[in-house]
């Protein structure tokens, strides 16, 4: 049979391409244009970089880019750690495996800004669980006004949520774990810890990555649950950058700022993501 | 360094085992495995190997009887108390180690002096070989290097009371099991430790251990030197299973000194009182099974002969039945060869797929006993 060419399959791509230019091309050019100009009142002007220069000099900026990262970096430091803890202390078949599995999962499943609204009423001074219970035991709590508290407000919010996500990756990286590796352990001699971190740590190490890749980017970019929490507030003490980008744009209609801060934002998460791909990938091959 | 001993064993993966089918490993098992001896644990797959090595080496408790190191019970101890090594089917090496911290890991966990654990490490690396890649990170080594640490951290503790050895050649290239069975030999000779070796190989049973043991269906058919197995097989499977080709069997009716194989006399030389006038088998090995062109013995239809350079091998078949012989690499084999007949002592009567003593063989036994 003869084969004529044919260029008409290019067509069959075609509702794939629209889609993603509609998702994320357009919109990002959008974006890049929006932060070249000067938008007032429906007069477009062209300014080269200035948005990028302000922005890189702003001191809110800078402010909660510094907040954005002890946020990031304090979330890390527990959730990574403590995830691996109660994937290592949950049952590993049966029954009980399952029922915590299913518990494990529940953070996960609630819509983001009904974890920010439960979290509010449950810290509320005067009429939340938390909130109530702590000062009835005679510790000044209210993250309506103190910053530290509002802090550790949002941090254990964070905590509560995304911390199930690191047990089931961590979890499936225990499962995946050839039992003879535990035999020859036990054969050896090897103590607890030794077990840990020669055959459990290594093995689970690919998983790591994963979580702690998707725990900087996701938190990285936080916004529904801190800004149905707190607002931001006190002052500014948990404007993170998502929520100060919104406050930019939305907020004081700065379209061009916004629209720098936008991109920067964008770079940033795009470059961690790409070192920590790289250092993980060089060190895998190693 | 102890004797090991199984007293009435028996193993079942179900809680509350009723059947003989419902047992792993059938009641009961008793065994000494003595002090400084090699063994190999020989049997086809699922027939309980792996399971009894388990319980030796306290990775499964036994659902009865009693495992004792020399007078100690070790039936409840955990692995760790029991001084014990072990190498898996699969290589088991610590990945972030170096080939020098995997070895010497087993020795540093139960706090040995380090300039000893140098000396013991380089001992080891040496005899496999590992010597050039001590400071390399176990990670990257190919299936065979691994497998080598395994063994290598196996045998670098002096004061177990046994290493154990779960098909640990089954990724080796076959280049390279050769060499290593003759290190483990050589190791074995040198520091005389207990060595129990399972495999479903023969050729690798016979040719590492001093005794082997055959297990099928969760029984241990026989244990005896490979002499004894090749010679005097006590079930018809073990006859079968070992010997390339295995044991001709033939169903046979046991009359007086004699066997009659379809209508054919085949006399035996001693008398088989217990199942005389009633159907039997015959076992024997195509070794000391002649083709002659003198028509003795049963008559067959010759299938095919394998040259296997050192001798031959001649398919034939008897009613439908496979017998095998070997014969000699110089004998032509003509078209007049048309019978076999079998060597009287080396013939064997089995019923319900055990060995029947002969009557002189019952009395000796009956008179050593006094």
């Amino acid at each position: 049979m003869e084969k004529t060419p044919n260029q008409r399959a290019w067509f069959m791509v075609l509702p794939v391409l629209i889609l993603v230019a509609m998702n994320a091309v357009i919109p990002l050019m959008t974006v890049v244009n929006y932060s070249m100009q000067e938008v007032f009142y429906g007069t477009y002007s062209f300014v080269g970089p200035r948005w990028y220069i302000d922005v890189l000099h702003s001191e809110r900026f800078h402010s909660s880019l510094i907040r954005q990262l002890i946020f990031t970096g304090t979330i890390l430091a527990i959730e990574i750690p403590l995830g691996i803890a109660i994937a290592l202390a949950m049952p590993r078949r049966g029954f009980w495996a399952s029922v915590c599995l299913v518990l494990m999962s529940l953070p996960l499943l609630i819509p983001w800004n009904v974890v920010g609204a439960m979290w509010n009423i449950f810290a509320l001074p005067d009429i939340g669980l938390l909130g109530y219970g702590l000062n009835w035991l005679g510790i000044p709590y209210d993250f309506t006004q103190d910053p530290a508290a509002a802090w550790f407000t949002v941090v254990l919010m964070d905590v509560w949520h995304w911390t199930s996500l690191v047990v089931l990756l961590a979890y499936a990286g225990l499962q995946s774990i050839d039992e003879n590796y535990y035999r020859a352990a036990q054969i050896d001699g090897a103590s607890r810890w030794a077990v840990f971190w020669y055959i459990q740590l290594p093995k689970m190490s690919h998983v790591l990555t994963i979580a702690v890749l998707l725990r900087f980017m996701d938190s990285f970019m936080i916004y529904t649950e801190p800004f149905v929490l707190t607002g931001g507030g006190p002052g500014n003490t948990t404007t993170f950058l998502a929520i100060d980008l919104v406050k930019t744009a939305l907020g004081e209609q700065d379209l061009g700022n916004a629209a720098a801060v936008s991109i920067v934002y964008f770079l940033m998460i795009l470059l961690a993501s790409w070192l920590f791909y790289t250092i993980t990938m060089q060190r895998k091959s190693r | 360094m102890a004797k090991i001993t199984l007293q009435d064993l028996a193993h079942s993966y179900f809680p509350n085992p009723m059947e003989a089918t419902d047992f792993q490993l059938k009641p009961s098992i008793n065994h000494e495995w003595e002090d400084g001896e090699a063994y190999a644990l020989l049997g086809p797959s699922g027939c309980g190997k792996t399971t009894l090595l388990n319980i030796i080496s306290g990775l499964l408790v036994p659902t009865r009887g009693r495992v004792l190191f020399g007078e100690r019970d070790v039936t409840e101890l955990p692995t760790a108390e029991r001084n014990i090594a072990q190498v898996f089917q699969f290589p088991v090496v610590y990945d972030t180690m170096s080939v020098y911290d995997n070895l010497a890991f087993p020795l540093r966990n139960n706090k040995v002096a380090a300039d000893h654990v140098d000396k013991r490490v380089h001992e080891i690396a040496q005899m496999l070989d590992l010597g050039a890649q001590l400071d390399r990170k176990a990670r990257g080594l190919t299936a065979d290097a691994k497998q080598k640490i395994s063994l290598g951290r196996g045998m670098v503790r002096e004061d177990v009371s046994a290493i154990l050895f779960d098909e640990p050649l089954t990724v080796i290239d076959p280049a390279m099991k050769w060499e290593l069975r003759t290190q483990l030999k050589e190791l074995h000779r040198q520091f005389g430790h207990t060595m129990i070796y399972v495999t479903h190989d023969q050729t690798e049973a016979l040719s590492f251990a001093d005794k082997v043991v055959v297990m099928l269906d969760g029984e241990v058919v026989q244990l005896g030197t490979p002499q004894e197995l090749f010679e005097r097989p006590t079930h018809t499977f073990v006859g079968y299973f070992i010997g390339s080709p295995g044991m001709n069997v033939l169903p046979a009716r046991i009359e007086g000194s004699s066997a009659l194989v379809g209508g054919h006399e085949i006399p035996l030389g001693r008398s088989f009182s217990a199942v005389d006038g009633s159907e039997a088998e015959l076992g024997v090995r195509p070794e000391f099974t002649r083709l002659n062109s003198a028509r003795e013995g049963l008559p067959v239809n010759i299938r095919r002969v394998e040259d296997v350079g050192s001798h031959k091998v001649v398919r034939a078949e008897f009613d439908g039945r496979q017998v095998n012989a070997i014969v000699g690499e110089d004998i032509e084999i003509g078209a007049d060869m048309t019978h076999v007949r079998f060597d009287a002592e080396a013939a064997h009567v089995y019923a319900n797929g055990w060995i029947v003593d002969s009557d002189q063989r019952r009395r000796r036994a009956a008179g050593g006993a006094h």
